[in-house]
């Protein structure tokens, strides 16, 4: 006897409406259970989780700053995913993007002018889009795998960052410290609300490239050509679609998303280049995509969720005493349910007897979500 | 639902410990940059915490972050702290200087205490460091006396002044024993990766080295050096129960006097900003029993170590040549504490070239 998943022939509708919120239940249900069993209150490491980060303005702030790159990163990875793209290596456009935009602040820091901020934003844009170009002409070109490819040149792109903020790019003035000079205040993305906290206007590059990603991919041609070549490549071809400059466009959109959010990061949040600038945003991202089904606003959605998680998961460590352990568990029991839910809506569990197994082991699909 | 949200932060609010009570009490937050289960640095830190609560008992109140990464979130991680109620913050690592100034700067009333940094840019922010390489220089001395082949391995971390003070001081150390010794140096480029530390202890042993030192923070490279019947030095903590056979000594990060003296200073309301680099005279550099070597050996290390801590001594102490054998210090010139704190050179006798 064993389990099997077989595809639905027709999926419910209202299920599927509901599906994020079953999730959401199911996993308050198992955290409350979990913390429980720590010995600790649910109710009140529930409430530090959700409610406590969103009751404090400094505190949406830092929601809007942890959220506004996971938000970029995914609405730009969305295209490459619903063209069938895998492209696995935004961390690595994050950091290119965000070396490239700082060439101004620190090769030339006595270059100061109102237009260094600006040209900073193009040149990470560029830089990202560029450096993600390169898994999309090698696969255009010979084939090659992309999420091989992509995955790769992360790390490629995180041992640069490291060689040059130890060696030319190091602050002279700091102490052989490995970490670039600070940047100069015409090279500082500005707060939106300085006066209630400090989110930057990443989070509103975030929401506008959401909006448009979203129009785009709904209203426009090129959205229809990025979802026929993805679903059907052949009946994108009988279109008249071709899926090579496809692959180019959808690699160059989300490595320029992801440098954006890479120059966003370090002139915004950071203030300087160091040997990491981020904590897997370009795999986190990932996760956000799917979370957001691949929808723009959707995405905009899972991101702030799953930056509250990160808040939460702080609040609850220092209010309740939660180990940093238990809080990444408990963002893991998140992922699962909200993919468990949307597995069972597109498939069945069916327990099939040995000897049939066989037999229908043909039939049986593995989810690729 | 909001009435259902509304019933929950009541709740919350009257199960919360001690919110209301937190008046007459001190506050102690503490960042650290890695989990409290690293058995290195920031579990050291985390000795200092239980040590400073079990010194104050119910007139302190403690908090802690630990992996907290460095750059945006670590701003995030000490305004939160800012804002529950912490009169003092420890941030425990480099990476968290401008981060600690930035909202040092925004709540003047809290104090902050930042490790190993160097900028005091309010009132309100104190810097502390230990002399780790005073350790350094009785682990040469032990390495030099014991080592058959003249070369020791040391896993550094990064090219930072601090590393570099303590690789200087190991080969000192060992050159006072045996003047040709030599170190050969593998950067892991990490504070906290077994499986890197455990490939560069790998590959130092490969190299023919009999004896390994670390300036990383896991027990990986004691654990290696036991399997391959080695002799080796523990990190910031006592790792004999990871080499019980093998770990010779080990450099013990002690803070808990500090974070009492500090914490003691807010509740009386003497607290000043200061730069504070303390060694083993203050109690701040400890080293852990000498084991697993011959007595003559371990009467050789404890009298350096008394040296040392009597002051009668100073590892940077003439004469020094530098690595390209250029004269770097007098006969009888002691190193400037300000200069050593900016060191980004190596001695004469140190087998690598330093990443520039």
């Amino acid at each position: 006897m064993r389990l099997e998943l077989v595809k639905r022939p027709q999926q419910s509708r209202a299920f599927s409406a509901l599906s994020p919120f079953i999730a959401f239940g199911l996993t308050i249900i198992a955290g409350a259970i979990l913390f429980a069993a720590l010995g600790k209150n649910p109710a009140t490491t529930l409430y530090y989780y959700f409610v406590e980060p969103l009751m404090e303005v400094w505190s949406l702030h830092e929601l809007a700053i942890k959220a506004a790159p996971l938000i970029l990163i995914a609405v730009g990875l969305s295209v490459c995913f619903l063209s069938n793209n895998w492209n696995i290596g935004a961390e690595g456009q994050f950091v290119i993007g965000a070396v490239v935009g700082s060439v101004l602040p620190v090769m030339f820091p006595d270059f100061q002018f109102w237009f260094v901020l600006p040209l900073m934003l193009i040149m990470g844009m560029i830089g990202g889009a560029a450096y993600a170009s390169i898994p999309g002409i090698l696969k255009v070109r010979f084939n090659t795998n992309e999420i091989l490819t992509s995955l790769m040149l992360v790390y490629v792109a995180q041992l640069f960052l490291d060689w040059l903020v130890r060696g030319p790019w190091r602050n002279p003035a700091g102490m052989n410290f490995p970490e670039t000079r600070t940047f100069h205040s015409y090279a500082i993305l500005p707060e939106i609300l300085p006066a209630s906290g400090r989110a930057h206007w990443g989070f509103v590059f975030a929401i506008i490239a959401a909006i448009v990603l979203w129009f785009v991919l709904s209203k426009t041609l090129k959205g229809f050509e990025i979802k026929v070549l993805g679903q059907s490549p052949r009946a994108g071809r009988f279109a008249g679609f071709s899926a090579g400059k496809m692959t180019l466009f959808a690699f160059a959109v989300s490595g320029a998303m992801a440098g954006l959010a890479g120059i966003s990061e370090v002139s915004g949040a950071i203030g300087q280049l160091r040997p990491a600038i981020s904590p897997g945003y370009g795999f986190t991202a990932i996760i956000v995509a799917f979370l957001g089904r691949l929808n723009p606003l959707g995405i905009v959605a899972a991101g702030l969720v799953l930056a509250l998680t990160y808040l939460g998961g702080e609040a609850a460590q220092i209010s309740v005493g939660l180990s940093d352990k238990v809080v990444r568990a408990f963002q893991g029991m998140i992922l699962f349910f909200v993919l468990a839910c949307d597995t069972l809506i597109h498939y069945q569990i069916r327990f099939v007897k040995s000897k049939a197994a066989t037999a229908s082991l043909a039939a049986a699909q593995v989810p690729n979500v | 639902m909001k009435k259902y949200l509304l019933a929950l932060a009541a709740s919350a609010a009257i199960l919360l410990p001690g919110a209301a009570s937190a008046q007459d009490k001190t506050k102690a937050c503490f960042i650290y940059v890695g989990p409290i289960g690293d058995f290195g640095y920031s579990y050291q830190h985390h000795q200092g915490l239980l040590d400073a609560q079990k010194h104050f008992g119910d007139k302190l109140e403690t908090a802690y972050l630990e992996s907290v990464p460095e750059g945006a979130d670590a701003e995030r991680a000490i305004e939160r702290f800012a804002r529950s109620g912490c009169d003092i913050i420890f941030a425990t690592s480099f990476g968290f200087m401008d981060a600690t100034n930035k909202i040092a700067g925004r709540f003047p009333d809290i104090k902050f205490e930042h490790a190993t940094g160097y900028k005091r840019e309010h009132p309100n922010v104190a810097t502390y460091n230990s002399k780790f390489h005073e350790g350094r220089y009785v682990q040469g001395v032990i390495a030099a006396s014991l080592s058959e082949k003249g070369v020791a391995g040391y896993i550094a971390s990064f090219p930072i002044p601090e590393v570099v003070m303590g690789i200087n001081a190991f080969v000192l150390g060992a050159q006072s024993v045996n003047p040709d010794f030599k170190v050969k140096v593998v950067w892991a480029n990490t504070w906290f990766d077994a499986g890197k530390e455990a490939d560069a202890a790998k590959a130092l042993i490969d190299q023919g080295v009999d004896i390994i030192t670390q300036h990383t923070d896991s027990t990986a490279p004691i654990q290696v050096a036991s399997e391959r019947g080695i002799k080796a030095f523990g990190q910031a903590t006592d790792m004999i129960k990871f080499g019980p056979e093998t770990q010779l000594t080990s450099i013990i990060d002690d803070w808990g006097p500090y974070y009492i003296e500090r914490i003691g200073k807010v509740m009386d309301g003497t607290w000043e900003q200061q730069d504070v680099w303390g060694g083993m005279k203050e109690g701040h550099v400890v080293m852990a029993p000498y084991t697993n070597m011959p007595d003559d050996v371990k009467k050789l290390a404890e009298e350096t170590e008394a040296k040392i801590k009597s002051g009668e001594f100073n590892p940077y102490t003439g004469p020094i040549n530098k690595q390209d054998g250029t004269q770097w210090l007098a006969d009888g010139e002691v190193a400037e504490d300000g200069f050593l704190l900016g060191l980004n050179f190596y001695v004469e006798g140190v087998d690598d070239q330093l990443p520039q």
